[in-house]
């Protein structure tokens, strides 16, 4: 993690928003550090965008207040759009203009000299590579070159912190791939904040330092993708597979006899041993193969959080 | 704030009614109209010339009011077909990107909101302006090609503000456009509201007001009580636009209309000892003023509500 803990860039806190009856955002609280990408995860609905609406100012908060940058996008919303740049989950371009056109007239909208924001939206272009398209009118696009269009468009004012809702709807497994470690990169060279909001936990977890799990208006949990799992399901089992030469029943026995063990068992499908505990216990499992003298070829602990977390809140009822 | 943005975006604006087909498809019809009525008023004049009434005066303002019957004036198509321009050009001002997607994309710019709104109502305002402005010195032109006449400084007036009413005229219908561009979310229904409205008080609304004056009319015949059905049927017909303005631009283009009051009375110009000379511009100018101030009005109360409600919406990415 690049940012130090101290510096919080984006603070909210008890962050409300109703519409009449419906609590689209229930007095969220968090904070994003400096040069931190940030993740926010859940499934549809869940007020994503309500959120990063209030912290642009966009969107007026029922309750509680925001923090970006040190201003209050309520009260001035426009010193908040100086300073953070905001990619809308399904971003438009006039199509009868060109990139550069498009890009040109957002630097225009932030006050960027006309010479300067030519320079800088070649460069930029060149980076999200849509240097070759770039004198094509931005209707002739896909819908990934749109979306790395945007990106381009949300930095052309230098921003701070940029914002993505979405990035990665609609498109292809490479292009979410692509645009991710795009994003990845770009934040890291320009040592910006990146807050993005998905519900494609796969997609976005791993370029993430910190994501955070946000259902029905409620932010239920936030760390790194491991200590989630944790924080959500502290009664869950671990599950180890391990591949040995030289077993024996008596390593065998003494795995097997350890305190946070449940079960072991043998799969011969995939020539390894499968075992299900209650804390990561793989340093212990190790330990004791080496000690009787087996050579361990693999171990792996499983990552079942994840899924877990996936099947509960994504694809169940909660979606 | 930074007035820079606004005519960043004034400039845009402009640009892409400059580029789009319906702006040319508009000034295509209207320039027709013009000058088929232009040629239909010069046949008729040079008619009238010949048939030795030397001392007409004000000849020169008769190519925008007089028609040999073929073909309307100048001054009834520019009454029918000025709601059509500013219908045209308002009817998706703000629909249209918001269902592009590119309003949001604007407002996360650091634009106050109003700017955009009150940018689109200039930029049109401008282009209808150049437009009304070069259709009368090219007419004022081909008169004076065409028929010898020399156009005195008074008649010049005359026909410069008959334009800047015509454009207060279609500023009106402007507004409402986008109004109802703000108001509805598709630009088709907007734009049928608006012609609806257009229709109503350029086709029906007569008629109603006909079926009212029927069933209003006085029972016993005095002169008061017609002087009463009188005024109460003129207020209902000033309840029109359309009504308003016909009034305004008849005191300027007809200077010898002396009032817009009562035509009984009018009529009777003998028995009051009013003089049957034209008046001066300025006491024509006077003689229309409350219709003048009613239009502004009008156009400032549509614009206000549309201002209120833009104001007010929830910008999400196209929705």
């Amino acid at each position: 993690m690049v940012g130090t803990m101290e510096d919080p860039v984006i603070t909210l806190s008890g962050l409300t928003k109703r519409y009449g009856e419906l609590v689209a955002v229930d007095h969220l609280s968090l904070t994003i550090n400096r040069g931190e990408i940030f993740g926010l995860l859940g499934p549809n609905g869940a007020g994503k965008s309500t959120t990063i609406l209030m912290m642009l100012g966009l969107s007026e908060p029922s309750e509680g207040t925001a923090n970006v940058c040190g201003v209050n996008p309520t009260r001035e919303p426009i010193l908040v759009k100086r300073k953070v740049g905001y990619l809308a989950d399904d971003v438009g371009f006039y199509e009868d203009m060109n990139a550069v056109e498009n890009l040109m007239f957002t630097a225009r909208l932030n006050l960027i000299p006309d010479d300067e924001a030519r320079k800088e939206a070649d460069r930029l272009l060149e980076q999200v590579g849509l240097s070759e398209a770039k004198h094509k009118k931005v209707g002739t696009y896909s819908r990934g070159m749109r979306q790395r269009l945007g990106l381009a468009d949300v930095l052309i004012k230098r921003p701070e912190v940029i914002i993505l809702d979405e990035p990665t709807l609609g498109l292809d497994p490479e292009g979410v791939k692509e645009l991710m470690q795009l994003i990845r990169r770009l934040s890291r060279q320009e040592g910006m904040t990146v807050l993005l909001s998905s519900h494609q936990l796969h997609q976005v977890q791993e370029v993430c330092d910190r994501v955070g799990l946000f259902v029905k208006g409620k932010l239920l949990a936030q760390g790194d993708v491991g200590s989630l799992a944790k924080q959500l399901f502290p009664d869950e089992k671990v599950e180890i597979r391990f591949r040995l030469s030289g077993s024996t029943d008596e390593l065998m026995n003494q795995i097997r006899g350890l305190e946070q063990t449940i079960d072991l068992e043998f799969d011969a499908k995939t020539d390894e041993w499968v075992m299900h505990s209650h804390t990561d216990i793989t340093h212990l499992v190790a330990e004791l193969a080496v000690k009787n003298g087996a050579r361990l070829l693999s171990l792996k602990q499983h990552d079942y959080g994840l899924d877990e977390i996936y099947l509960r809140y994504f694809e169940g009822g909660a979606a | 704030m930074n007035k820079r943005t606004f005519w960043v975006i004034v400039r845009k604006e402009v640009a892409d009614y400059l580029h789009s087909w319906r702006f040319f498809i508009l000034v295509g019809i209207i320039m027709l109209t013009c000058l088929g009525s232009l040629y239909t008023a010069l046949s008729a004049i040079s008619s009238s010339a010949a048939a030795a009434d030397a001392r007409i005066e004000f000849l020169f303002l008769r190519l925008f009011t007089v028609s040999n019957g073929t073909v309307p004036s100048f001054l009834s198509f520019i009454t029918f077909l000025g709601p059509l321009l500013g219908i045209g050009l308002g009817f998706d001002a703000i629909n249209s990107e918001r269902n592009k997607g590119t309003l949001s994309r604007i407002l996360a710019q650091p634009v106050p909101r109003d700017y955009v709104i009150n940018a689109k109502f200039v930029a049109a305002l401008a282009v209808i302006g150049t437009l009304f402005l070069a259709l009368g010195l090219l007419v004022m032109g081909l008169g004076i090609i065409v028929t010898g006449i020399e156009l005195s400084f008074e008649e010049f007036l005359r026909i410069i503000s008959y334009l800047l009413m015509s454009l207060v005229y279609v500023a009106f219908w402007l507004n409402l456009a986008i109004l109802f561009s703000v108001l509805f979310k598709q630009p088709a229904t907007a734009a049928l509201a608006g012609i609806a409205v257009w229709l109503f008080f350029s086709v029906f609304y007569n008629m109603i007001v006909e079926l009212l004056g029927n069933a209003l009319a006085p029972s016993e015949v005095t002169l008061e009580s017609l002087l009463n059905y009188e005024s109460i049927m003129m207020f209902l017909m000033r309840l029109s636009p359309s009504y308003l303005f016909g009034e305004v631009t008849t005191t300027l283009l007809y200077p010898t209309v002396n009032t817009l009051g009562s035509s009984i009375l009018a009529s009777q110009n003998e028995m009051f000892m009013i003089p049957d000379t034209p008046l001066s511009f300025l006491q024509s100018l006077l003689v229309s003023w409350p219709q003048l101030t009613a239009m502004i009005a009008a156009t400032l109360i549509c614009f206000a509500i549309s201002y209120y409600i833009f104001m007010r919406q929830e910008i999400r990415s196209r929705s």
